[in-house]
């Protein structure tokens, strides 16, 4: 398979397929916009399939690369390549597309193709940013898939989708346009190279190395989101539409951690070792208070929102311990992340499709009506808390087990997530689904259909393989992960 | 004075062959268009764009890499005016072509007269490109202003585009004074307004004793070339005459004249006056952060869309002038080259993307009113979703977000900032591109996700829908291919700078 550009065919397919739906036009044709775009996702999951199957897990060095010049004036090139860090992500992505289709199939009525045409492209655009391995091709992926997900929001979202939509886009462009001069000041430093892996091996100075891991952390905060810059991600899953929030919380959370293992770290590994405490802090921060935020909310897209950021602390927790452990641990969680919160979405997405509400006191009883639906949104709440055999319980653990060694009180601040993790979500669950049959919305609702099954079936074969058997996907970021730890333990001040 | 001293020189008349045909072709269309009984004047909006297509073919084909100089060296033929021209020629045809409709629904306007007076313009604004002497700069600057005064006048009925001439007219007339007054200084302490000969004279005699005379001269210049930018503080017949002026003289305005005024800068303060760099980029930083900062700001004020763009505009100058301010540091121009055609670069396609914007408009603007107000462009997506998407590709193009050209173009100008050292410079920019960009996602939150006000069709001529999806394909492919370009404007300066 080494002749066939499979990362420019994940980044392209989707969105060839994006545009090629964007070109049926109106509504009349929605039935075909539909079948394309289920085509396209599936094409686009289809050839990063290759990716797994002929993907060499003993090497730490980047595979499938592609490189071809681009922009000569600015030395910037078509360059792309993935290792056992950023491989997963692509395949979960095309995944997720799919999922995001099907979801939309008979709740999107209006303007279909181009909402069908905002994820395809959005997909490429995401794939993009995981396999690029120039800065500035990363870059402009980077801010481009905010472009799609402007638009999701907006045109498809809840009552407040404007003011959700904006603050989405300013607050995430915020952060990435000091990350632009980051880049600027790289290629600068660095003699006139765009390439990732160039800038992982110069050495920097402390004082510059801590200015850039600043503006890092400020581009890749805000899109992670670490507390306190995390106020747009409530706002924007509760206006986006149910395929919106699932590729937020699946996917775009995930580029600002990414963006912390590919820059932050081996760029600036003397400023991450010296910063380290203040990112602990802050990700205990979001674990243990938005926990507590999240207890008190009475929508369920805010309550499952503000857990997101909470596991999304996990994350960051993992990455700024520096070992192995940890950093497998917190990559793990990512992946499963984006099932579990992916399939939580759905849940609410399926429930306000039938009865027009995400208030929590609106509901009651559900299981009177849709019991195959509770027994689906019961596997996923397990694993939103973090349960013993799904997903979310092991990259938690592997987390927290990694923090008892670096510093027990740490370990212990985390692991109170479990039980503020399992309050939240459970109690969410019995209020919603237990119960008496509380109004005559709840008794009107009707179970599951085929199509929402299959989205199910999806979410959960995801969630229960990981959670029983988690070693395929550390093996492959095994020696990736080594390798950057190797690289980080390496002072860059000369 | 002996006789040979009064010698008459004829000048090489084939090196300005160009101005020469636009001339002799504005003068015949003109007289031509005396004997047009259509009311529609189609000969002479044929033969106005057949004049510009000529030109084109002149330029080509006197086109060499040689630098050539005629008419006691007050004229320069070199690669970087031949680029600017035909760039110049290309974007007259776009305006000319989006403004057919428009024009011909207005009884004032629909005239030969308007064609004749953009030839006339399109002259002045070669003259300025093509200067190599102050004065010379000046007559290029005199005939494109008067030309534009009686454009934005022609729609004499309306009291806005009255208003608007009377305004840009009083404003223009003082600038030009500025300029002049400037410029005479300047030959007071050098000797010389050719401008390889001032450039020399400074190299050799530096700052001694003349320095007084030679920065007041410069502020003059200098405050001459931002009116003519219109970057702030000289801003201020910008947002009267966009909004006053009739939309297809506003596009006019918008578009060819940033390409002669960046010629201009070029040949005056890069070439002419770079020993003084240091106290002209001193000046321009000044007025290039405080362009982006009043542009930014009252652009999100404002309900009028053309009155937004005119606040753009001035931004977007601002941020242009940030390549033009990064060319000498510390007395060292090695940073020149790449600075000045990071600016060229953000010029041409500022252009190519006001000209789309401005062509939705256009568009928009049927059966004699105008759509300029925001609320006109409500659920335009629905009303037709590839003119919307061709007018979301501009705004986003225009914010700086990729993949539209737009970003390349700040890209490259932020590049020479930081390269040049100025990493406060570049924060100060970004931050003010972060709140302009607020008021680009509003045109498109008011295309997309607002409810229709009109669900009317859009009519259109054919080949000019032809034309503004052209010009909206043009920004995105740009923006994913901006490197041939960007080799272009760098060999152009190349070629024609005397760093």
């Amino acid at each position: 398979m080494s002749g066939t550009p499979l990362l420019s065919l994940a980044i392209w397919v989707p969105i060839l397929a994006g545009l090629v739906v964007l070109a049926t036009g109106s509504d009349r044709n929605a039935p075909l916009a539909r079948m394309l775009s289920l085509i396209g996702a599936l094409a686009g999951l289809l050839v990063t399939i290759p990716l797994y199957t002929g993907f060499d897990m003993s090497t730490p060095a980047m595979q499938f690369v592609e490189l071809s010049p681009w922009i000569r004036g600015f030395n910037a090139n078509y360059h792309l390549g993935v290792d056992g860090i950023s491989m997963p992500f692509v395949i979960l992505n095309s995944f997720i597309t799919v999922t995001v289709v099907l979801a939309g199939w008979q709740v999107i009525e209006s303007k279909v193709a181009q909402y069908n045409a905002g994820f395809l492209i959005m997909s490429g655009l995401l794939n993009g940013i995981f396999s690029a391995l120039d800065g500035v091709l990363f870059y402009v992926f980077f801010e481009a898939s905010l472009i799609p997900l402007y638009l999701i929001i907006g045109i498809w979202g809840g009552p407040r989708r404007v003011y959700a939509a904006f603050k989405f886009f300013l607050f995430t462009l915020f952060g990435s346009l000091l990350f632009l001069i980051a880049l600027l000041y790289l290629y600068m430093q660095s003699g006139g190279s765009f390439a990732i892996l160039d800038w992982h091996k110069m050495p920097l100075a402390l004082n510059a190395q801590t200015w850039l891991f600043l503006a890092f952390l400020v581009a890749f905060a805000v899109k992670v989101p670490m507390w306190p810059v995390h106020t747009w991600l409530p706002d924007a899953h509760v206006e986006a539409p149910t395929g919106g929030s699932i590729v937020l919380a699946a996917i775009a959370l995930k580029l600002g951690a990414y963006g912390f293992l590919r820059f932050s770290l081996p760029i600036a590994p003397d400023a991450s070792h010296a910063m380290a405490g203040m990112v602990v802090g802050l990700s205990l921060i979001a674990i243990i208070y938005i926990g507590f935020v999240a207890l008190v909310q009475d929508d369920m897209k805010k309550l499952v929102a503000y857990s997101s950021i909470a596991h999304m602390g996990f994350v960051t927790l993992g990455f700024f311990m520096f070992s192995a452990l940890a950093i497998e641990g917190a990559l793990v969680q990512m992946i499963s992340h984006g099932f579990v919160s992916g399939a939580m979405f759905f849940s609410i997405g399926v429930m306000y499709d039938r009865a027009h509400s995400r208030q929590i006191a609106d509901y009651g009883g559900v299981v009177n009506r849709m019991p195959k639906f509770a027994a689906f949104f019961m596997l996923f709440a397990m694993a939103n808390a973090g349960l013993p055999a799904t997903s979310g319980f092991v990259g938690e653990f592997m987390v927290i087990l990694a923090a008892v060694g670096h510093n027990f009180w740490i370990a212990f601040a985390a692991a109170t997530t479990m039980i503020v993790g399992a309050a939240y979500t459970l109690w969410m669950y019995k209020r919603v689904v237990f119960g008496a049959v509380s109004n005559h919305h709840v008794a009107e609702l009707t179970d599951i259909n085929a199509r929402e099954f299959l989205v199910f079936v999806l979410f959960a074969v995801g969630t229960l393989v990981m959670g029983l058997y988690p070693q395929p996907f550390t093996e492959i970021m095994h020696s990736s992960v080594n390798e950057l730890l190797r690289h980080v333990a390496l002072s860059k001040i000369q | 004075m002996t006789l040979a001293e009064l010698q008459f020189q004829m000048p090489d008349l084939r090196l300005a062959s160009a101005e020469i045909f636009v001339l002799f072709m504005a003068c015949l269309v003109l007289i031509l268009d005396l004997f047009v009984r259509d009311g529609k004047r189609t000969v002479t909006f044929l033969a106005t764009q057949l004049t510009l297509i000529g030109a084109a073919v002149v330029t080509l084909a006197t086109a060499s890499n040689d630098v050539g100089f005629t008419f006691s060296n007050m004229y320069i033929a070199d690669l970087l005016g031949d680029v600017l021209k035909l760039l110049l020629y290309l974007t007259v045809i776009i305006v000319l072509l989006y403004s057919r409709g428009y024009v011909l629904e207005r009884e004032q306007m629909a005239k030969g007269e308007y064609y004749v007076l953009a030839l006339f313009a399109t002259l002045g604004m070669m003259v300025m490109i093509s200067a190599n002497h102050f004065l010379s700069v000046y007559i290029g600057i005199e005939l494109l202003s008067l030309s534009l005064y009686a454009m934005v006048a022609m729609n004499r009925d309306s009291i806005p585009a009255t208003e608007a001439a009377m305004k840009y007219f009083v404003l223009g007339a003082l600038a030009s004074g500025l300029l002049l007054y400037g410029i005479s200084m300047i030959y007071g302490a050098v000797g010389t307004l050719e401008m390889n000969a001032v450039a020399e004279r400074l190299m050799t005699m530096g700052y001694q004793g003349e320095r007084t005379i030679l920065v007041f001269g410069l502020v003059f210049v200098v405050s001459g070339i931002a009116f003519k930018l219109g970057v702030v503080p000289f801003h201020m017949w910008i947002p009267d005459v966009y909004h006053g002026a009739p939309t297809a003289v506003t596009l006019f305005i918008a578009t060819a004249p940033k390409l002669a005024a960046f010629a201009m800068v070029i040949r005056m303060l890069a070439n002419g006056l770079l020993m003084l760099a240091q106290d002209w980029q001193t000046m321009l930083i000044l007025l290039s952060v405080l362009s982006m900062a009043v542009g930014n700001i009252a652009a999100i004020a404002q309900t009028n869309l053309k009155r937004m763009l005119a606040y753009s505009a001035i931004s977007h100058m601002g941020f242009m002038l940030l390549g033009i301010v990064t060319g000498v540091v510390g007395g060292d121009a090695r940073f020149g080259l790449n600075a000045y055609s990071s600016s060229m670069f953000y010029v041409i396609t500022y252009v190519l993307t006001s000209a789309g914007t401005f062509g939705v408009i256009l568009l928009l603007a049927r059966g004699g009113m105008e759509s300029d107000d925001l609320n006109d462009f409500k659920g335009l997506n629905k009303r037709s979703p590839w003119f919307a998407a061709v007018m979301m590709m501009m705004m986003f193009s225009m914010a700086g977000i990729p993949f539209f050209v737009g970003f390349f173009a700040k890209f490259s100008v932020l590049q020479a900032v930081v390269a040049a050292g100025y990493l406060w410079l570049a924060i100060t920019a970004v931050a003010f591109s972060l709140i302009g960009c607020f008021y680009y996602l509003r045109v498109v939150k008011i295309m997309y996700f607002d409810t229709p006000v009109s669900t009317a069709p859009i009519e259109a001529p054919i080949d000019m829908k032809i034309l503004l999806s052209a010009n909206g394909l043009a920004v995105a492919l740009l923006g994913i291919f901006p490197g041939r370009l960007m080799s272009v404007c760098h060999y152009t300066l190349a070629r024609s700078l005397w760093l």
